[in-house]
């Protein structure tokens, strides 16, 4: 909740303090002119500046609550107690009272600490000691070294001098202690807001995570191989999804025959996902290269047939009746008319089942692979390696990204005049 | 025997409802090679079913059509068509758009390359030679398209209402260099049209069509199109003769509308 109502709080400062910079610095070209934005789309275009101070606060918050190294000390949330805290615990044992001092260690979870030697003081209520790890608690039985202990019938009846009874929760300062039902103080030192690592890593070990896995490997391949084979899995299954699919989309385009046959298998397959396919798969062609490239030659068959489908269906009537009264064969109809024709609408196919396609590979990797990106975030789960597991998620995305760019890229190189006609 | 002789045409088509149309009924004409003929009718009246039947893109349900001594019985390098517009490639270049015609017939490529320079420099688009056809404006695109329907040297040249959507001062212009080109080339050419002025602007003949069925209503031999050989249009325009006619087809038209309409509500 609190994370929450910051990243609101930025979003609505950073507005207002981008805003009036803005009106400064404004230029006047024709958008800035109209006086109707407010329903003209045209008139809406990303604020560059929204963009950067978005991702720079997700940063900022994911640093803030890790208590992340890249960040000062002043932003970071309130931390976990580290340190030694102490609290006094007063025993009854008929009318006898004794008072004794409890001190607490708190360390970091990854370097154990022995709790600490005491002098016992003096009274039959002797001073006692624990070592807590940051974020744990710990049970403690006071009255063990007492004198009197619970077997004489002696209860903690005052903590700091607040009188409890069992269930009774009291704030030492550093922590909280409760006194559980059969009288044993439960020592819970101060959390704090930051995450703990095993749930949420701070960036620089995500990062350096990374630099680990690249150089050293997880599980007997290097990261590079991972992604390699997913990457891999996603470009020979959509190779061969558009190579069997294109043809077919044509053929489904260009007669009543192909149409009516196809038309059942692709209309029914295509809203089938692909995920649901796995299962299948597995069953059919085992959890090695062989069954992850058929569901990716699955995922990618049915956009790209139907993107060839439509895309010859697209085709105005006026461009090849034209070409007909220019003399040309049905050959030349194909290859200089239908097929450039098409081409905008694979290339949409194409983005589409490339992001399908990848989809479906890290899904196909969770469920059962040896290596792989989505292999690595299942395995690394299992281990609770939250860092390798959030490092992969980023990189997925990446990858993910990267590749609709580079389609978006080609798209623009190869079809420039798609949108024109 | 050179010439298109189009003979009792007709096309009667069933609908999926159980009737049928008549699109056409007994059109008869007679084009000798080099002549300009003009389609004019109100919407619905089967001229560019008449053009699709000649291009060869049907097949009529009755009578037949001759050129130059042999029957037209599908789409041809011999008949030239020019659409309204988006009938240009736009994955090519103005050069190759114009060349598409001799390439598809597989000429050598210096042949190609001297007609296309030469018809670019006709229609005046010699500086778009590279350009991609969507960069160019309306006008552009329909001379191109005039001049790859000329790069092929077809015998009879169709045009669907090719002015249509072009402003009325580019269309103009366009009105001017379709005349030139007529004169020029010598092409039999028949142009489908919505507006008068443009029928009687580009008509050597002139047949004015009915609906329902589809059929000539009348027909104009005319001396505009002669006229306007070389000529600033808007000369044309003020010929005594020009009112009278636009007013006499105008009138025709109007009452064939009149006609639909009040038939089309007697069935309502």
């Amino acid at each position: 909740m609190i994370p929450f109502l910051i990243y609101v709080a930025i979003f609505v400062v950073a507005f207002f303090a981008v805003k009036a910079f803005a009106a400064r610095t404004a230029v006047s070209d024709y958008g800035s002119l109209k006086t109707v934005t407010f329903g003209d789309e045209s008139a809406v275009k990303p604020s560059r500046a929204a963009s950067f101070v978005s991702i720079l606060s997700i940063f900022f918050l994911w640093g803030m609550f890790t208590g992340s190294a890249l960040l000062p000390g002043f932003l970071h949330a309130p931390g976990p107690f580290q340190g030694t805290g102490t609290f006094e615990y007063t025993v009854q044992s008929g009318n006898e009272r004794d008072t004794g001092t409890v001190t607490v260690v708190v360390h970091p979870i990854d370097t154990p600490t022995e709790a600490p030697e005491v002098d016992p003081g003096d009274g039959w209520a002797k001073n006692d000691s624990i070592a807590i790890g940051m974020w744990r608690s710990g049970l403690l039985r006071v009255d063990r070294n007492d004198e009197l202990g619970r077997g004489e019938g002696a209860e903690i009846v005052e903590i700091n001098g607040a009188s409890v009874q069992p269930g009774d929760t009291v704030d030492v300062g550093w922590g909280t202690v409760t006194i559980s039902d059969k009288g044993t103080p439960n020592i819970q030192p101060n959390k704090g807001w930051q995450m703990e690592p095993i749930w949420l890593p701070s960036p620089e070990a995500v990062v350096t995570r990374v630099g680990e896995i690249a150089s050293e490997g997880f599980r007997g391949s290097t990261l590079w191989e991972h992604l390699g084979f997913s990457l891999f899995r996603v470009i020979v299954g959509f190779f061969f999804g558009a190579l069997v699919g294109i043809p077919l989309g044509y053929a489904m385009g260009l007669s009543n025959w192909f149409r009516g046959w196809f038309d059942p298998i692709v209309e029914f397959m295509r809203p089938v996902p692909p995920l649901a396919l796995i299962p299948l798969v597995i069953i059919w062609a085992g959890i090695g290269e062989t069954g992850k490239i058929i569901l990716l030659f699955l995922a990618a068959l049915w956009i790209m047939a139907i993107a060839a489908r439509s895309g010859v269906s697209g085709v105005k009537i006026s461009k090849v009746h034209a070409a007909y009264s220019l003399g040309a064969s049905k050959a030349q109809i194909m290859r200089y008319v239908i097929v450039p024709n098409s081409l905008p609408e694979i290339f949409t196919g194409a983005r589409v089942a490339m992001g399908v396609c990848w989809g479906t590979v890290v899904a196909a990797e969770l469920v059962a692979a040896e290596q792989g990106a989505g292999m690595m975030i299942m395995v690394a789960s299992k281990f609770q390696n939250t860092d390798i597991v959030i490092m992969g998620i980023i990189l997925i995305g990446i990858i993910g990204f990267g590749i609709d760019m580079l389609m978006r890229w080609a798209e623009r190189i190869l079809v420039p005049w798609k949108g024109k006609g | 025997m050179s010439g298109l002789s189009i003979q009792n045409l007709s096309m009667r088509f069933d609908l999926p409802n159980g009737g049928s149309v008549q699109a056409l009924q007994d059109v008869s004409l007679d084009l000798k090679a080099g002549e300009l003929l003009s389609v004019l009718g109100p919407s619905g009246c089967g001229k560019t079913t008449l053009l699709n039947i000649v291009a060869g893109f049907l097949a009529p349900t009755g009578g037949k059509m001759i050129l130059n001594g042999h029957e037209i019985t599908g789409p041809d390098a011999e008949r030239g068509m020019v659409f309204q517009q988006g009938a240009l490639f736009e994955w090519m270049s103005v050069r190759e758009n114009v060349g598409f015609g001799p390439s598809m017939k597989g000429m050598p490529k210096n042949d190609k390359a001297e007609i296309v320079d030469h018809l670019l420099d006709v229609v005046g688009l010699r500086d778009f030679k590279e350009k991609a056809v969507y960069e160019l404006s309306g006008g552009m695109q329909q001379r191109v398209a005039l001049a790859r329907c000329l790069a092929n040297d077809p015998d009879v040249i169709l045009m669907d209402e090719p002015l249509g959507a072009l402003d009325a001062l580019t269309r103009e212009k366009m009105q001017s260099l379709v005349l030139k080109l007529w004169k020029e080339t010598g092409k039999t050419i028949i142009l489908i049209t919505h507006s008068v002025e443009e029928a009687l602007l580009l008509g050597e003949r002139l047949v004015v069509m009915a609906p329902r069925p589809g059929r000539i209503h009348k027909e104009y031999r005319l001396p505009f199109a002669e006229m306007g050989v070389g000529e600033d249009l808007r000369i044309v325009k003020k010929h005594p003769e020009f009112a009278v006619r636009r007013e006499e087809i105008l009138g025709m038209i109007w009452d064939m509308e009149e006609e639909i309409m009040g038939r089309t509500e007697a069935a309502s």
